[in-house]
């Protein structure tokens, strides 16, 4: 009686241990879960802004800026293909097209002095500027978040809590595009237009 | 990548910092006892340890008022102003605040700007809800967009450390030892003859007389205990603000490049108070002490030398190539 008692005791004491243990593993992965949807939701509060910005940025330099008219529509092209993107991936390869469509008109810009002493459009290429390292840094703490979560994912024996209530691991905001990664070729041929 | 190194300073500074803080409370303990031994007589019979009680409690409540009222009093003291958007360069600091505020996931501080010509920066606040960071109109003047924002990541690596509030319960508890170790030096003068002639038969003389004179000579010494204590705790902040601070802007050379400018200016900064000082980016006296390295000179700084600092980032910026 006594050894069965106490085999019984042992036994409901490590059932409680490992369901204590459970709660405790399974709160954290909920936690991070919630930490990673809100690094998202930020990445997308400051796409949005980026999306309100370009609009008046781009009717504030049109005068100006006539002769690149290419460039302007291009922006505005990647702009709304941007604000249409849905998932992760999808928006992450579009708004990097818009990333860089965007840093042409910069670089254009500074060949227009008369651009720069605008108090409007001075205060709305910084308000832009400022964007786009928000975007940036959101993304950065995004990923940092995303990366702990897939991690708790998958360490043992962490992972047998996330495999029985099938937590998915999130996708990363990657730069796919091979043009990003390259080495710039630089090609000082000078072409007829 | 880098993460993995500066996440192990990271770990390394804050265990340090414990060991600091474990070491100022049972120092304020000691100060404590001896004056309920010797002052009080109460350590040898039954009576109520005031002395031990009422030096810690003294400790406590000053640290919960800096925390609650201390950021307000700091701000002020700088005659420090609320940022004005509409100027273009308060305009950039502003965004930049909110820039690495988002890439802490913090929420934004309040940002203030201190009309002084020096360049310098400081963070104060009980903790990441409730921080301010403040900056001398100069230091918006003197670095381009990319320092700047590598200054505001080490002010709001102070945040998201808790150094904000590390430091300033430390002050408070500077200032808790310096008043109590002043009351021991009193009662050393008044009471401690009393105590002396009608307990003399005690046992375990030796110990006692042992403890008494380390006691005696702590008391005299406290002052200048806990001010180097403070500057310790203050430089292994530094270190670990400029490292956290690499951190969200993943550009160590950046904050490098800044400590340089900061540096080359070399006058101190009216605006901030003494009191401040190991909260702000660089030593606002000015003073060439924080260039010296090793030595007597180290241990006095509020912060480390300016060139160790620059060249730690260098090596880090140099690494996450």
């Amino acid at each position: 009686m006594g050894a069965i008692g106490g085999c019984f005791l042992f036994l409901v004491l490590i059932a409680v241990f490992a369901a204590i243990w459970a709660i405790w593993r399974y709160n954290n992965l909920v936690a991070l879960k919630y930490q990673v949807a809100n690094a998202w939701k930020q990445i997308d509060v400051q796409l949005k802004r980026r999306h309100d910005l370009i609009p008046n940025l781009i009717a504030a330099v049109r005068g100006e800026m006539q002769f690149e008219q290419d460039t302007l529509e291009k922006v505005i092209a990647a702009r709304n293909s941007a604000v249409a993107a849905r998932g992760v991936a999808d928006t992450a390869e579009k708004e990097n097209a818009l990333t860089q469509t965007l840093s042409r008109l910069f670089a254009l810009a500074e060949n227009y002095p008369n651009l720069k002493a605008n108090e409007s459009v001075r205060t709305l290429m910084e308000e832009l500027t400022s964007t786009e390292n928000k975007v940036g840094f959101a993304r950065q703490y995004y990923n940092d978040v995303a990366t702990r979560y897939n991690t708790a994912q998958q360490v043992f024996p962490d992972s047998l809590i996330a495999q029985t209530f099938k937590f998915q691991p999130v996708e990363l905001y990657e730069i796919k595009e091979p043009a990003e990664r390259e080495v710039p070729k630089v090609d000082l041929n000078i072409r007829p237009q | 990548m880098t993460g993995t190194n500066l996440f192990e300073q990271q770990k390394r500074n804050l265990r340090r910092t414990t060991g600091f803080l474990a070491g100022f409370v049972a120092f304020l303990a000691f100060l404590g006892i001896g004056a309920d031994f010797f002052l009080y007589g109460s350590g040898a019979g039954p009576g109520f340890p005031i002395a031990t009680i009422g030096a810690l409690l003294f400790g406590a409540g000053s640290s919960l008022w800096a925390l609650r009222a201390g950021d307000r009093a700091v701000l002020e003291s700088a005659n420090a102003r609320p940022v004005d958007r509409s100027d273009p360069g308060q305009q950039q600091l502003d965004n930049i605040v909110e820039e690495m505020a988002i890439a802490g996931g913090l929420p934004k501080p309040a940002v203030y700007v201190i009309p002084d010509h020096d360049p310098n920066a400081f963070a104060t606040g009980s903790g990441p809800e409730k921080s301010s960071v403040a900056v001398t109109a100069g230091l918006i003047e003197a670095l381009n967009r990319e320092e700047l924002q590598a200054v505001v990541s080490h002010e709001m690596a102070h945040v998201k450390n808790y150094d904000v509030r590390l430091m300033t319960v430390v002050a408070a508890l500077v200032g808790s030892v310096l008043l109590i170790s002043d009351f021991g030096r009193r009662g050393i003068r008044w009471g401690g003859g009393r105590r002396r002639s009608s307990r003399s038969g005690g046992g375990g003389g030796a110990v006692m007389l042992v403890f008494l004179v380390l006691w005696i000579v702590s008391i005299l010494l406290a002052p200048l205990i806990a001010r180097l204590v403070a500057m310790a705790v203050s430089r292994e902040r530094e270190y670990l603000a400029d490292a956290s601070g690499s951190e969200l802007t993943r550009n160590p050379g950046a904050l490098a490049s800044a400590l340089e400018k900061i540096d080359a200016a070399k006058e101190p900064t009216p605006s901030i108070k003494q009191g401040v000082a190991h909260l702000c980016i660089a030593d606002p006296r000015g003073r060439r002490i924080n260039e010296r390295e090793g030595g007597l000179a180290e241990l006095l700084a509020t912060h480390p030398p300016i060139a160790k600092r620059i060249a730690l980032l260098r090596e880090m910026a140099y690494q996450a190539r």
